[in-house]
């Protein structure tokens, strides 16, 4: 079916360096999910497994063959845009053939995957609709179901829910999930939204300056980060960080603990500090606290509790749930 | 614009000036008109009359339409004006779509050489122009008008029409790609119907300068089987004595054709003029 290796890949603009060297494997039927902030490389890591750019150096092998001198439309792949892309001329039926149609396979197989794919998406209704007719959720869907129609040997998606409402996210995430349950395919996927990250992915690359900070499975990012990035980057609200001195610790450098992993007590406690701002979510009670001890710390309390700013409070970690990073930023195991 | 916001006083101001603006705009083409149905006297003695059935006349029309040349002089007239345009466009897109698409060494450069001929006046090559058509035997032929009206139009449509090609979305093209159309369907079934609005921007800008121009007739293509209408008007105007009912009359028939154009470009033209400030 699909499976990808990518061997020392770089990609240079000029004289940046966007990609620094990366190996990555995934294996057949994988939901790989790249995640990093904005400009750390992952699109364009993307757009070269697609074929849009090409590596500066590096081997790129989809299914053990190499293909980085093969047109993106050769590869066996399949993309969803950000933004749809679909062609605004075309009706949905179209839009989903037209790959089909280039390749030059028959009208009636064209007709049957077309048929396939829009009753896995609900578009039966709208398939002698052009783009502009649809919604945004409606859109996403053609633009999926396009996907789809070409039996792809990987599908590749570029921060699809990006344009999409909150409700439609969670919707078309599903449907997501649903999808790659029922196709069995193997799928890439770009975001800078770490919950698509965690909910949707087998497996989590995490990119940072164009290098790999750490591949592993969501819950293995959120309890052991290899590193400060990573510590920082899942997990929300971020992890909070201290600096090991202030706590008289040695053999380490920055201390981290996450904030649902704080007990707060107004009776005592490790560390005492001045609560400075409360957000109540109602499943959750978000409080920030300035402590001498640590400086600032985030506390994520489950449930309703009733703190205002200015109370005094004590905070303590659980017990085994602190991370140890050494000088360099790894975390100490 | 949201009715809410739109004073009728500040509406009404603006539309003032526009239909200043047009009044003055027609009012030529308009004395054109009105004279070139009235006889001689009439138009030396009251100008500003309209026709009135004593001084109706349609002598003018006679006279250019009794000239059997005036049909060949519409038909190059419009036979460069609209291989101009054509040649313009397809020429003119498909650089834009490179400079715009594509990352090569000098792009920014050639981009700046393409645009250099909307600063510099192609009559300043004049000379140089003519020595070449006529050491490739072109003059007096309507070939040499064209290629020169096409170097004349290209810098402005390259211009305009890359900019517009920046705007249209790499996702569009590359999932374009991904399907396995050629870059030339990309850019003939994708952007081209995306870039319309500027297209026809561009060949109102195009059309007119050339349907109007004078100079590169005059000195091109000067024989009888290759004037065009605004060269071919000239016969009636004379050293000592202008047939002014005819002069009047050619120019009327002139303003035709570049109207019917006009009105086929415009409401494309209009999405193009404001495509960029209002969005």
């Amino acid at each position: 079916m699909g499976s990808l290796q990518l061997k020392s890949v770089r990609k240079s603009f000029g004289p940046v360096d966007v990609l620094k060297g990366i190996d990555l494997e995934v294996k057949d039927g994988e939901f790989v999910i790249f995640v990093g902030p904005s400009g750390c490389g992952k699109s364009t890591l993307l757009r070269i497994i697609a074929g849009l750019e090409d590596a500066t150096s590096g081997n790129i092998l989809i299914d053990g063959a190499e293909v980085s001198a093969v047109p993106p439309a050769k590869r066996g792949i399949a993309m969803v845009f950000q933004s749809y892309a679909l062609y605004p001329h075309l009706t949905v039926k179209d839009n989903m053939g037209l790959g089909l149609k280039q390749a030059g396979a028959p009208k009636a197989q064209i007709e049957e995957r077309t048929k396939k794919a829009s009753a896995m998406l609900s578009l039966g209704p709208y398939l002698d609709r052009r783009p502009a007719e649809l919604s945004g959720g409606q859109r996403q869907r053609v633009a999926i179901g396009r996907a789809i129609v070409r039996e792809p040997k990987l599908f590749l998606f570029d921060e699809p829910l990006s344009n999409l409402d909150a409700a439609l996210r969670v919707n078309t995430r599903l449907e997501i999930a649903r999808l790659h349950r029922e196709l069995k395919a193997t799928m890439i996927y770009v975001t800078h939204d770490q919950v698509e990250a965690m909910t949707l992915a087998d497996k989590i690359v995490v990119l940072d300056a164009g290098v790999i900070q750490q591949v592993g499975s969501p819950m293995e990012l959120y309890n052991r980060p290899a590193n400060l990035f990573v510590a920082g980057f899942i997990g929300s609200p971020a992890m909070n960080f201290i600096d090991a001195k202030r706590l008289g610790e040695a053999g380490a450098k920055t201390i981290g603990i996450r904030p649902e992993h704080l007990t707060l007590s107004r009776e005592g406690g490790d560390w005492m500090g001045r609560i400075i701002h409360v957000e109540h979510l109602g499943a959750d009670t978000i409080v920030y606290l300035d402590s001498e001890q640590t400086g600032l710390l985030t506390a994520r309390l489950f449930g309703e509790h009733h703190y205002a700013p200015d109370d005094i409070v004590y905070a303590s970690p659980n017990a085994g749930q602190l991370h140890r990073f050494d000088d360099g930023g790894l975390a100490i195991r | 614009m949201s009715k809410a916001r739109t004073s009728y006083g500040r509406m009404a101001l603006v539309h003032i000036a526009l239909i200043a603006y047009t009044l003055v705009a027609v009012f030529p083409v308009f004395l054109t008109l009105i004279n070139s149905f009235k006889n001689r006297n009439a138009i030396f003695r009251n100008p500003m009359q309209l026709p009135t059935p004593e001084t109706f006349d349609l002598v003018g029309y006679a006279t250019v339409l009794g000239q059997g040349d005036f049909a060949t002089y519409f038909q190059n007239s419009l036979i460069v004006t609209v291989v101009s345009i054509v040649l313009v466009l397809v020429f003119g897109a498909m650089s834009a779509f490179a400079l715009s698409e594509y990352r090569f060494r000098g792009n920014t450069l050639m981009g700046l050489y393409l645009a250099l001929g909307i600063m510099i006046p192609i009559r300043l090559g004049t000379v140089a122009i003519l020595q070449g058509m006529v050491a490739t035997g072109l003059v007096n032929t309507l070939t040499a008008l064209i290629l020169v009206y096409t170097a004349q139009g290209l810098p402005l449509a390259v211009f305009i029409l890359s900019e517009f090609m920046r705007t249209v979305s790499d996702d569009l093209k590359n999932a374009g790609r991904i399907d396995g159309l050629s870059e030339y369907s990309i850019f003939f079934r994708l952007v081209l119907p995306l870039v319309r609005p500027a297209m026809a921007t561009v060949a109102v800008f195009t059309m007119i300068p050339i349907w109007n121009d004078l100079w590169f007739p005059l000195i091109l293509a000067p024989s009888e089987a290759t004037k065009t209408v605004t060269l071919g008007s000239q016969i009636f105007i004379g050293q000592f004595v202008t047939n002014w009912n005819a002069v009047l009359a050619a120019l009327s028939l002139a303003i035709l054709p570049v109207l019917v154009l006009y009105l086929a470009f415009s409401r494309q033209l209009i999405r193009g003029i404001t495509s960029g400030a209002v969005k």
